[in-house]
């Protein structure tokens, strides 16, 4: 290895840096920032395991930030390592939501806060669209993708079909072919 | 309900394992059993829940957590976390731990490749039931529509774009346009 990596961190520092990460993110982009944290300045890890293990936190069902927590966190430090990754980006975060959710349901009172809110949610739509449309424009433009992204979208949003059972069924459809192709 | 934080944990749980790439992908399921199948919340309060978990920093999953606190409280709040992130945290630490020993690369490029449509899918979905959630009518879609754009088209900073949602729906209810 060319570049020696730095001295593996405490549990507790763990936590720290994926709090720190989880109270400062806002809207995304975070993969971006931890590669920057982890690898080029603090030297904790090599960029190929990085990548490797942001490849499989996007493959794999799970929200990419909490899975990238804890692959970083069990490469630096096992399960204790995993652990206190995975609480520092899900426990602060999450008191700010319920403290924040609190404090909207307060001035809830106020007919000016919903439109505040629906405004926020209009705008905020947009992001999920975004995403979506995003999403959208990685899928191969090949017939079988197509329908297989067309038939996700007409079970969920228009039959509103479980999303489990829509899941199981076209996901494994659609891995099985693309593996059987190699 | 005695029970409540447990049936909110059923309900969450298996959501945890459809979340591909991110949790984006789950709210119309998390829509359908809220709102619709369970009616713990209106349409109207899940659509503010959403936008409060878009104005706050972390995970945005933490609609889950969320929304069981506005449930159920602490418990509540305890139950919707557990059940969301618990499931797909085992899985991503059972695979990082066996990683080591598989040359895993055929089987994830076919997972990353196979789950793309399927999440694409499920992303504008999930795009499709917020919108018909809004009320507000043709201003608040065409906001989402502009919103869409200028995130698609200028490296806009998305609380700031946000922000000027809740600004002009404001500006346009004290001018009492709407």
């Amino acid at each position: 290895m060319p570049d020696a990596l730095a001295e593996r961190p405490s549990a507790l520092q763990l936590f720290l840096i994926f709090a720190r990460i989880g109270l400062t993110s806002f809207g995304g982009g975070l993969s971006g920032w931890m590669l920057r944290e982890f690898v080029q300045r603090r030297r904790l890890m090599s960029e190929e395991d990085f990548l490797n293990g942001l490849s499989i936190a996007q493959a794999l069902p799970g929200v990419n930030v909490t899975n990238m927590a804890i692959w970083i966190g069990y490469k630096l430090g096992g399960r204790g390592g995993a652990i206190a990754c995975w609480l520092g980006i899900v426990v602060p975060a999450a008191i700010v939501i319920v403290l924040l959710g609190t404090a909207f349901a307060w001035l809830g009172n106020y007919a000016v806060t919903h439109v505040a809110l629906g405004g926020a949610a209009s705008a905020a739509i947009g992001l999920s669209l975004a995403m979506g449309l995003t999403a959208a424009r990685r899928v191969p433009r090949r017939v079988f993708p197509l329908a297989i992204m067309a038939a996700t979208f007409f079970a969920v949003a228009i039959l509103k079909w479980p999303l489990l059972w829509t899941v199981l069924g076209a996901g494994s459809l659609s891995v099985a072919v693309t593996y059987y192709r190699g | 309900m005695p029970n409540l934080p447990l049936s909110i944990l059923a309900v969450f749980l298996p959501l945890s394992l459809v979340t591909i790439g991110g949790g984006q992908s789950a709210i119309a399921d998390m829509h359908r059993q809220i709102v619709d199948v369970h009616h713990w919340l209106s349409a109207a309060q899940f659509v503010d829940a959403f936008a409060i978990a878009r104005l706050a920093p972390g995970p945005g999953s933490l609609l889950a957590t969320l929304i069981g606190w506005q449930i159920a409280g602490f418990w509540g709040a305890l139950a919707a976390t557990v059940g969301i992130f618990g499931p797909t945290a085992f899985l991503i630490y059972g695979v990082a731990h066996i990683w080591s020993r598989y040359e895993g690369a055929r089987l994830l490029r076919a997972l990353e490749k196979g789950l793309r449509p399927v999440a694409a899918g499920m992303i504008l979905a999930a795009s499709y039931v917020l919108i018909q959630s809004l009320d507000g009518g043709w201003l608040a879609r065409g906001t989402a529509l502009v919103s869409t754009a200028l995130l698609m088209l200028t490296p806009v900073n998305p609380l700031l774009l946000i922000a000027s949602g809740a600004g002009c729906f404001v500006g346009l209810h004290m001018l009492a346009l709407i």
